[in-house]
């Protein structure tokens, strides 16, 4: 018997998040990281080290507990609804390129729906990349950044991060980021990636440290896994829109009455609701879909609703709110720009619309239903 | 969480195989047709051979007491092999669901058997000329009369009643009470003495439904659901089902979608970019319909209001398919044809079950607890 809703766990790990981060207080934490100083951000980064976060996209062999996407969804549903700053969907992305990375033909330690015998071309070196940073990442003491263009061109916030990687094609280097570039949402920095020198890590800086088609697939998994990452983080920041925004709306009086009463008001909210109660189930199928041939389409038709459902969220919330929603001080406008920056970050909507199709037309026959 | 459909395979084999033997080569007329109904009809008849028609019904009155699962499953293969419109769908979804709960044995016994058989077709009877999305202001009155009841007053908007055998609907038993009180759930037979219909053209001309006028139609007390006087709440009973997956499953829209793909690969310029976006959100929102459908099915707890946030979205769903359909014919698009009738149906999802305006106004307030609006 299908049972597509999340099991007593699954939820009570997402509540234990909820708590954790509610009693953080992230607003703080996100301006201090936007201010420069990501002492706290990094303190919150362990803390959800230690309840397991990072973990999910690590391999119980190296460290981790995963892959278990599900549960990786629902903490990043919650790391979304507290606008949470730093790389995540980054940090986990890169977690599955090395995953994927590791070992080389006959090795024998494969992934969910991976056959491992591939070319996994100068393997050796992801190898020692994999064995040196997948339990760090596992245990929330190394933060990595990870840019694969053209669809994530820039490395966010590598000025935190430990480690750096870029993936070229099929060449997987330790990346040299340039000057940073603002975001719309100030907790986000972009840097991009050149290949000059840099302080090295495990390597020198752009030196190529693994080629081949193995990286190409393992960058086309880590795009998969990343995507769905700031999926799954979108539908938890449009919840979170949509909550204070419906608290506002009943509290905020004009005309005598709350302007919650107001029908225009009423029903952009309705609607809001609406495309986040269909974005849910997208990002969990997807996520049931990792490790199948069907991951890819999924993460895209996920992707892109989420995308859009949490960006409608924010210009209602900032619509209802009038001007104090377009306050640099308002709180819930750390909220309103980072819906803007993830809709676009990890594949605009159109990049993965036009992926979609691609999968939808491109040679697998028919059987592909919705 | 898992998605696993396994445990339904034998039974989506079993439903595939019988409707690819007989699922007709050729489209059915247009079931708003006189022509078109008794195709229809006749295909309910066949169906019925099967025990297909009502899957999820218990067995002594025609079905297989199949779970919500195989439900979802059934209408995915039902509408995934082109299947005829459902003409008997006003009595299997609308009414069948309101006697399961408040019916009588012998209600129960007389009136299913030959709905599953399409021997006997159903219409509703909600609107009036002066009530509509307030359909508490409605006025047509059933007074007690002996042994039963007398309606008199007007109804209209009535689907399928152009050429289905009876109808339901309510009726104010007692005008003293307040709008919501007073109201009595009935049955009654559309070619009563005392009844005229006449049937109302749709957007295309077919009439697809009618207007009903009551010259002291006799009732008996038999054909009265739930008490006389408590007609409301039975009829919400009724709207529920009606806003819930029942009416419009998901197989409808994840069939209309791959079709749809079919569609833009055989006729579509690829470098249009903005009708390929439109064909990618169609089938997005189709799987997230069916994904919703699979979480609804999960769930032990009542779904309540959240049925309003399903109405609007495969209603808007619905017309977003069709009309990318229509967009992707280009010149053609104006032609009759499936896509065309599909679309005509699809613009009155948006107003029928309660407009989507009503169903926002429920999400806003049931759903999210924002402030009642005075009306």
């Amino acid at each position: 018997m299908v049972k597509f809703i999340l099991d007593a766990e699954q939820r009570l790990f997402g509540e234990t998040l909820h708590k954790l981060l509610a009693g953080t207080g992230t607003p703080e934490v996100i301006r201090a990281w936007a201010g420069g100083a990501p002492d706290r951000g990094l303190a919150l980064w362990r803390s959800l080290a230690d309840a397991g976060v990072f973990a999910l996209a690590v391999p119980e062999s190296a460290g981790g507990a995963g892959p278990l996407p599900v549960e990786l969804v629902t903490a990043f549903h919650e790391l979304g609804r507290h606008a949470v700053p730093g790389p995540l969907a980054e940090t986990v992305a890169a977690a599955e390129l090395l995953a994927r990375l590791r070992g080389g033909p006959g090795a024998g330690e494969t992934r969910d729906g991976d056959s491992g015998d591939g070319d996994s071309g100068d393997g050796d070196s992801g190898d020692g990349l994999a064995a040196a940073w997948l339990p760090r990442i596992a245990e929330g003491t190394a933060v990595v950044s990870l840019a694969l263009p053209p669809a994530v061109p820039y490395a966010l916030d590598a000025d935190a991060a430990d480690l750096v990687l870029a993936v070229d094609g099929d060449g997987l280097r330790v990346a040299a980021p340039g000057t940073a570039r603002g975001s719309l949402d100030p907790s986000r920095r972009l840097f991009p990636v050149g290949a000059g020198p840099a302080e090295a890590h495990t390597a020198e800086a752009g030196e190529v440290l693994a080629s081949g088609p193995a990286v190409r697939a393992a960058a086309s998994a880590a795009f998969g896994l990343g995507a769905l990452a700031c999926a799954a983080q979108l539908v938890g920041l449009g919840r979170r829109l949509l909550e204070a925004t419906v608290e506002y709306a009943g509290a905020r009086r004009q005309f005598g009455q709350p302007i919650g009463a107001f029908q225009a008001v009423k029903h952009q909210l309705a609607d809001v609701l609406v495309d986040l109660e269909y974005a849910r189930p997208l990002v969990h199928g997807a996520a049931l879909a990792y490790g199948s041939p069907d991951f890819a389409r999924d993460v895209s038709a996920a992707k892109a609703a989420a995308s859009e459902a949490a960006y409608a969220a924010a210009r209602t919330a900032l619509q209802v709110h009038g001007a104090i929603g377009y306050t640099d001080e308002y709180d819930l406008s750390l909220w309103i720009r980072k819906a803007r920056a993830l809709r676009s970050a990890w594949g605009s909507p159109a990049e993965h619309r036009a992926r979609l199709i691609a999968s939808l037309t491109g040679g697998r026959g028919s059987g592909g239903g919705p | 969480m898992d998605l696993d459909l396994s445990s339904v395979e034998p039974f989506r084999a079993e439903v595939r195989d019988w409707l690819r033997a007989h699922v007709p080569a050729a489209p059915l007329p247009s079931l708003e047709t006189e022509e078109g109904f008794a195709a229809h009809r006749a295909w309910e008849r066949e169906l019925h051979g099967a025990r297909l028609s009502v899957v999820s019904w218990p067995e002594p009155y025609g079905g297989r007491d199949a779970s919500p699962l195989q439900w979802l499953v059934f209408e995915e293969e039902y509408y995934a092999a082109g299947a005829p419109g459902r003409v008997s769908q006003n009595g299997i979804n609308l009414l069948a669901p309101t006697l399961f709960r408040h019916g009588t044995p012998e209600q129960l016994g007389r009136v299913l058997p030959p709905m599953a058989s399409g021997e006997v077709i159903w219409a509703q009877a909600w609107s009036e000329p002066g009530a509509g999305s307030d359909l508490a202001a409605l006025r047509a009155t059933a007074t007690p009369a002996p042994g039963g009841w007398l309606l008199n007053g007007q109804k209209t908007w009535s689907s399928r009643a152009a050429f289905a055998d009876r109808g339901f609907g309510l009726f104010r038993s007692d005008p003293g009470a307040g709008r919501h009180h007073g109201l009595t759930y009935l049955m009654f037979p559309l070619d009563a003495e005392g009844l005229t219909r006449r049937p109302i053209g749709r957007l295309d001309g077919k009439p697809a439904f009618a207007e009903l006028f009551f010259d002291d139609v006799f009732v008996p007390d038999a054909d009265v659901i739930g008490a006389p006087g408590e007609g409301w709440k039975v009829a919400m009973s009724t709207a529920g089902n009606e806003r819930g997956l029942t009416l419009r499953s998901p197989g409808r829209f994840t069939a209309a979608a791959d079709r749809l793909v079919a569609l833009w690969c055989e006729r579509a310029d690829p470098d249009d970019t903005a009708l390929r976006d439109r064909v990618a959100d169609a089938w997005i929102r189709a799987r997230a319909y069916r994904l919703k459908g699979f979480e609804t099915v999960s769930r032990t707890d009542d779904v309540g209001a959240e049925t309003s946030v399903n109405k609007v979205f495969w209603s808007e769903l619905d017309l977003a398919l069709h009309e990318t359909a229509l967009d992707l014919l280009g010149p053609d698009g104006e032609l009759e044809g499936e896509w065309l009738e599909g679309y005509v149906f699809s613009l009155a999802g948006p107003i029928y079950a309660g407009t989507n305006e009503i169903q926002r106004n429920v999400i806003a307030e049931r759903v999210l607890g924002l402030p009642r609006t005075a009306r």
